[in-house]
């Protein structure tokens, strides 16, 4: 065994178990902040996968799409929404939780057994290098131009989704004066039309 | 001795993505269910990038879907989210087992 393979397995444990502890962290853990946290920490455990495979490209994409725009979006999420509520009590809560656990774990040794048992036609890990950048161009504006175009157009809509769904409705003229304004908006009251509902 | 094995890289997203399956399922906080969803995105992206490496030798067009798979995971988790502000706006709940608005 030389050094370099053994440094590889060696990041590798490490990386896999820093996934594997911080994933059940953050299914498993009651405070939701901790679980925002530690799902940052999957994140950057994920990345480090990329890198033990050659792909440096993905795994700067992986830290700054992942770790910089959606796991800061979950926490400012985590802001808005944070309220201690205590939550209805459900009959058979601990069954649900039990079946789907085996149902889960069943799914897991299905995984497992393709996994280990396929006779996968290995040419071995390819040594490209800092070539994967320059391939990863050359496949989105050659043979994958059409899916990297229309992903353009999917992030334009979820855009412009995300800015209509999460939107308040203001009053854009003053109560009393009746003059426009443009600061200090006022929130126009929202029908509790769903309110009701929820209470029965 | 040989590097790690194919195997090691999908027997991690394997187990990951049975923890996010569990979450999504068990959640009751709407946030979390949405973190789950992230985690099965990745044991995904895991699978893609450990294949390419493997078995398509310089080709790399998994590290491609890889990327294509992160842009739509950033749209779900901006869309999702906006559509959470906007529920905990109308019931001042994430609970999910009081959103039934569309249950028959």
């Amino acid at each position: 065994m030389n050094i370099a393979s053994s440094t590889e397995q060696i990041c590798f444990l490490i990386l896999g178990s820093v996934v594997i502890l911080g994933a059940l962290g953050v299914v498993l853990l009651k405070n939701i902040v901790y679980s925002a946290f530690l799902l940052g920490g999957v994140f950057m455990g994920v990345a480090g996968l990329y890198l033990l495979l050659n792909a440096s490209f993905v795994a700067a994409a992986q830290v700054l799409v992942y770790v910089g725009a959606v796991n800061v979006l979950i926490l400012f999420a985590i802001m808005l929404v944070n309220k201690k509520e205590e939550l209805k009590q459900i009959k058979g809560l601990r069954t649900r939780k039990v079946l789907s656990g085996l149902v889960c774990t069943g799914l897991l040794f299905l995984l497992l057994r393709v996994d280990l048992t396929t006779n996968w036609n290995l040419p071995g890990p390819s040594a490209i290098g800092e070539l994967s950048t320059e391939r990863i161009g050359e496949h989105l504006f050659t043979d994958y131009l059409l899916p990297f175009e229309v992903a353009s157009v999917l992030l334009l809509m979820a855009m412009i989704g995300a800015i209509v769904l999460a939107r308040r409705d203001v009053l854009n003229t003053d109560i009393a004066t009746g003059d426009s304004v443009d600061q200090n908006l006022i929130e126009k009251s929202n029908d509790p039309i769903l309110l009701e509902q929820s209470s029965n | 001795m040989t590097p790690v094995p194919l195997q090691g890289y999908l027997l991690i997203a394997s187990i990951l993505f049975c923890i996010g399956v569990w979450g999504l399922i068990n959640s009751r906080n709407a946030v979390r269910v949405l973190m789950s969803i992230e985690l099965m995105l990745n044991a995904v992206n895991i699978n893609l990038m450990s294949f390419s490496s493997y078995l398509d030798g310089s080709l790399i067009r998994g590290q491609v879907f890889t990327v294509f798979v992160i842009t739509v995971a950033a749209a779900e988790a901006a869309v999702g989210l906006a559509i959470l502000i906007s529920l905990y706006r109308n019931r001042t709940t994430v609970d999910m087992e009081s959103f039934n608005l569309l249950k028959w």
